[in-house]
């Protein structure tokens, strides 16, 4: 069983390095991501419209604000639910 | 109780730390805005500070710092921030979530800056509240304390 | 890029990640996956990520490990293979 799960693991292993070659480079400016219309626009607009400086803000509780509201239910529900299941009564 | 919870070196250093560590979050979450950090980070790192004084000082100690009851009410209340933030630009005539249809400040963009902070806050309250829930959930039951032995 | 640093923390990415599952004691076990956690902090710090880096030390460092070892102190410490 251990071999068959180190195979496994050697072929998926094999795999992602072969993938891996064709990754852009780090910090390439050709790479897809940098150069998508919409990396440029919130490069450019994201300080005037959010009056943010750190991007990584701007996007998660600005431009996508409605996703953050969506973690934070997640998060929310995630302790409730182990609230309820766990939690032990004092009677 | 255990010979690490007994140690005065521990417990005088974490009674030291825990206000740092928990200011140390405050000023991750409002610095999110304008560096690293953000909402969640802060949360995580000030339910670690409360986290680790109950692991010291025991869990029933720690209840007392951040009892059952303010727990739901912290993790709910950090939500209605956030919804309610969103509600409140729907109100101003905006889209849901929509900062610079708020006409607080003149500008916009200033605005939106503080409303983030606010969302921020909102979601460093709710999650710090279920992470220490989540401790005080799943930490084994304490032993009683056993009075003989004193 | 610093590619020494970058093929050492990698090195001692991969390195912990075997020491973590083959390891029989799962306290141990545990506090090496902190040590991963904290080794892929730096790589994400490294690589200019610094949210995620944050994310990673306080969530994964932190907050896993403290409910890994509550969750162990309820059952019993081995691992069955």
């Amino acid at each position: 069983m251990k071999t068959l799960a180190l195979f496994v693991v050697v072929i998926t292993g094999a795999m992602l390095i072969y993938a891996g070659q064709d990754l852009p480079a780090f910090g390439d400016i050709n790479s897809p991501s940098y150069q998508a219309p919409m990396t440029q626009y919130f490069i450019e607009n994201s300080l005037e419209e959010s009056g943010v400086t750190n991007i990584v803000t701007a996007l998660l509780a600005n431009y996508r604000s409605y996703d953050t509201l969506g973690e934070t239910a997640v998060i929310f529900t995630a302790g409730m639910a182990v609230m309820l299941l766990l939690r032990r009564r004092e009677t | 109780m255990s010979r690490i919870q007994e140690s005065v070196i521990i417990r005088t250093v974490v009674r030291i730390m825990v206000p740092f560590i928990q200011l140390f979050a405050l000023y991750v979450i409002m610095h999110g805005a304008s560096g690293p950090g953000g909402g969640f980070q802060g949360g995580v790192i000030f339910g670690a500070a409360i986290i680790l004084y109950a692991m010291i000082f025991g869990i029933s100690e720690g209840k007392k710092k951040m009892s059952d009851a303010l727990d739901k009410i912290l993790a709910s209340t950090g939500l209605t921030i956030y919804a309610g933030t969103g509600l409140a630009c729907i109100l101003f005539g905006g889209m849901f979530l929509q900062y610079d249809a708020v006409p607080l400040l003149p500008d916009p963009a200033v605005v939106s800056k503080y409303l983030i902070d606010l969302v921020e806050i909102g979601i460093g309250i709710t999650v710090l509240a279920v992470m220490i829930s989540l401790f005080f959930d799943v930490s084994p039951p304490e032993p009683e304390p056993e009075e003989a032995e004193e | 890029m610093i590619w020494i640093l970058d093929i050492t923390m990698l090195f001692f990415l991969v390195v912990c990640a075997i020491a973590a599952i083959s390891i029989k004691d799962l306290l141990s076990s545990i506090i090496i996956l902190s040590a991963y956690s904290l080794i892929m902090a730096v790589v994400w710090v490294e690589m200019h990520a610094v949210d995620v880096g944050f994310t990673e030390a306080a969530v994964g460092a932190g907050i896993t490990t403290v409910l890994f070892i509550a969750t162990l102190a309820r059952t019993e410490g081995r691992s069955e293979d």
